[in-house]
């Protein structure tokens, strides 16, 4: 017997070695595995920020604004139809260069000022007529090449022919960064704006508004239908072979190509229902479809980690069915269950194949202002905007990246003090 | 013989302290040395199963889960004021059919229950029965202590208020006080009511369901293996505070220690293999038993 003892003693110490060695190579792999994983994390991040965060300031010009009569008020009162706002604003920029006469050259010129100057100036004059015949300063955006040419981004030492911006005209601009008229700002446009042709004008907002109401749709659908389904099958339903096939069908669901969603959205809520394309109340349908298997299986596995001893205890103190579900499993089921609906959201936020199969991939300009107007969302706009030949829109894809991974932090933040709040403290 | 005339003087919770088992358990063998080897064999109940006003009553219980028949055609019956014990060897049906009296088999899909059970005169499996007005009336103590994770306060108050038993706060607070004290525990908890119930010790917490028990007033109080998780002190609280409560109502207690079930209890049911071997007063099964299988698990030939 004591030799026994005595035998197992040396194996278990002999296998100590090997045992141990195990750990390390085990741990050196973990390590390492997650290394890499922060590598690309940083790598991916500090590129975006790289590229995205120039976005957010943006080049105007100082101008000092003649708003004569005469351009604005041909027939003696402010006519926005006839109005050249725009032709004030050139005129303002050509007093700057009083050797530029060709029309050629003043074509030119008038290319530094972006298009979005008369809707400045219009907007200014319309919300105060008494500007009518004053002179005064404005600060209108510069061009997008303008806003390129300072941020670096067009080389002045290239061939002429080969960047957007002429010789003369980076002479120009030259002038006008020695005598103060340019300067860099925050760039408001890019988040009051919804999207445009220029650059210098295009915004996010029309995308966020769009994301918004489709996510308020989401949450308002998935998260209601999914716990009461998840409630329903965990706690009510007979188990058999009914709810088994509804689990399988839940789970391959879960897994199923999110474009596949966007046709089933398609087919049903804009062909058969008649549901508008774009707008966001069919992305949101779609989406809440997408996140519904999400949220039922987390439920699901939040209401099953309840522990039966809690049921057995209400059950045995002769509470109802009902009553042990709402008043037991339901509270402490509901930290998982809401971390579900987050991730379940998140992944809604991010989505965009199947918002393209639903006409979402349209080019809008108006921010949609309910959710049956024609929106895009975030993920679409970047899509879009990444597809942009400007070279200044390629700085405002990051920037959007930049702002949707912001909101995807912050609703996982979201979570965590959700959780915190509602999770029990024993 | 020692036991039962104790039993009679009142005085047999104060002596069954911590060295009574070995006393028990010598006093056993040797009575079964002087009366011979019990001789009934077979699994037909010996003993009595009936007693004097019973007020529930179990009548040929089978109890099924899928094709494994747990209990097999048991006739027992229960008292008011008396503690009951049902012992037996690890599997053979004890809290199958502690379970089946107060209808918590129902949520189990696979069990299926034959027989008919009866309280104060009332078929408890009958369709006009609601299970819910059924376990307020039958309580039931767990074998891991269970406190909801809420306040001691509202883990006491839950019975009374999913039942309507307190018609305002104060009434509801004089719920909770008396039973905290019925419970034995109000001296320890008075200061900390609204303090979570997972928070108090193991001992504390199954008296914390002791008295979330009581607070529904039931008549019938089943516990299965209340003590198993608790330590000697603890368990000896539960042990008096079971011999205080059978003033007012019929227990039922499913144990593992015989010491246990020699002090607490008036009657003992032995179970094997799903059968019921022998009822009888606990003197008797511990001094003379009849049937050969209580003998061999009394004295720890089996178990
Ligand atoms: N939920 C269940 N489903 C299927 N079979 C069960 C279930 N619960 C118990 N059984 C079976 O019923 C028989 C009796 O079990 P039971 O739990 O009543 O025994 P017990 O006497 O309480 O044992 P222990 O002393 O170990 O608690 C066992 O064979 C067990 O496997
Ligand atoms: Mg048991």
């Amino acid at each position: 017997m004591q030799s026994g003892i005595q035998s197992s003693r040396a194996r278990v110490e002999a296998g100590l070695g090997r045992r141990r060695r195990r750990e390390i190579i085990f741990r050196v792999f973990g390590l390492a595995a997650t290394m890499v994983g922060v590598f690309f994390l940083v790598a991916f991040f500090s590129t975006l920020i790289a590229k995205g965060s120039s976005a957010f300031v943006q080049t105007f010009l100082q101008l000092e604004v003649e708003y004569s009569e005469e351009a604005l008020a041909p027939g003696g009162e402010l006519d926005l139809e006839f109005a050249d706002f725009d032709g004030i604003a050139r005129a303002a920029l050509r007093k700057k260069f009083s050797e530029v006469t060709t029309r050629n050259d003043r074509r030119e010129l008038n290319r530094l000022i972006s298009v979005g100057a008369g809707y400045q100036i219009r907007d200014a004059v319309i919300s105060n007529p008494n500007l009518l015949g004053t002179t005064g300063m404005l600060e209108v955006p510069a061009s997008a090449n303008v806003d390129m040419l300072l941020k670096g981004n067009i080389d002045r030492d290239v061939p002429e022919s080969q960047r957007p911006l002429s010789d003369q005209q980076i002479e120009w601009i030259d002038q006008l960064i020695a005598d103060g008229s340019l300067v860099s700002k925050f760039n408001k446009a890019l988040f009051v704006n919804g999207d445009s042709r220029e650059p210098e004008l295009a915004g996010i907002r029309g995308a966020l508004m769009g994301s918004f109401y489709m996510l308020l749709i989401t949450i308002a659908l998935a998260f209601p239908i999914g716990a009461a389904a998840a409630i329903y099958l965990e706690e009510f339903a007979p188990k058999n072979r009914w709810a088994d096939l509804i689990e399988v069908n839940i789970n391959n669901l879960a897994a199923v190509p999110s474009i596949v969603f966007g046709l089933l959205g398609l087919a049903v809520f804009i062909n058969w229902i008649g549901i508008p394309r774009s707008a966001p109340l069919v992305g949101g349908l779609v989406l809440s479809l997408l996140t519904l298997p999400v949220i039922i299986i987390a439920a699901r596995a939040a209401i099953k980690a309840v522990p039966p001893s809690i049921r057995e205890a209400a059950f045995g103190l002769g509470a109802s069915k009902m009553q042990v579900v709402f008043h037991h499993v339901l509270p402490l089921a509901m930290p998982g269950m809401l971390t579900g609906a987050i991730i379940g959201m998140s992944r809604a936020l991010g989505e965009s194949a199947p918002l393209l199969m639903i006409g979402m991939v349209a080019f809008i300009v108006d921010v949609p202002a309910s959710i049956t107007d024609p929106a895009t969302a975030l993920p679409v706009q970047i899509y879009l905007w990444a597809d942009s030949p400007e070279r200044a829109f390629a700085e405002r894809t990051s920037a959007a990246i930049i702002v949707l991974l912001g909101f995807l932090l912050l609703m996982n933040l979201a979570a965590v003090i959700l959780r915190k709040k509602v999770e029990r403290r024993w | 013989m020692v036991i039962s005339s104790l039993k009679e003087t009142g005085e047999y919770r104060r002596m069954t302290d911590m060295t009574q088992p070995k006393m028990i358990r010598d006093a056993t063998t040797a009575n079964a040395v002087k009366t011979g080897e019990p001789v009934v064999a077979g699994n037909k109940t010996v003993g009595n199963v009936r007693c004097a006003n019973p007020f529930m009553v179990a009548e040929n219980i089978n109890v099924y889960y899928g094709d494994n028949h747990a209990i097999k055609d048991v006739t027992l019956e229960f008292a008011k004021n008396q503690v009951i014990a049902l012992i037996g060897p690890s599997g053979c049906g004890k809290s199958t059919f502690l379970r089946c009296l107060n209808r918590m088999n129902d949520s189990i899909d696979s069990a299926r229950v034959t027989g008919t059970i009866t309280l104060d005169g009332q078929d408890i499996y009958s369709k006009d029965l609601d299970p819910v007005a059924l376990r307020a009336r039958v309580g039931m103590v767990f074998q891991k202590p269970n406190p909801f994770p809420k306040s001691i306060y509202d883990n006491v108050a839950y019975g009374p208020r999913i039942h309507g038993l307190a018609n305002d706060r104060a009434e509801l607070d004089d719920i909770v006080h008396t039973s905290l004290e019925r419970a034995g525990l109000l001296k320890e908890v008075k200061d900390r009511l609204d303090e979570p119930g997972t928070g108090l010790s193991g001992g504390q917490q199954q008296r914390l369901c002791i008295a979330r028990t009581i607070a529904v007033n039931p008549e019938v109080i089943l516990m299965d293996e209340p003590c198993s998780a608790l330590d000697p002190i603890a368990t000896a609280r539960i042990e008096d505070l079971m011999d205080e409560l059978s003033e007012n109502y019929a227990i039922v207690i499913v144990t593992h220690s015989m010491q246990q079930a020699a002090r607490v209890s008036r009657r003992v049911a032995y179970f094997h293999l799903g059968h019921l071997i022998e009822v009888d007063d606990t003197d008797k099964i511990f001094t003379n038993p009849q049937h050969k299988l209580t003998d061999d698990y009394v004295t720890g030939r089996i178990g």
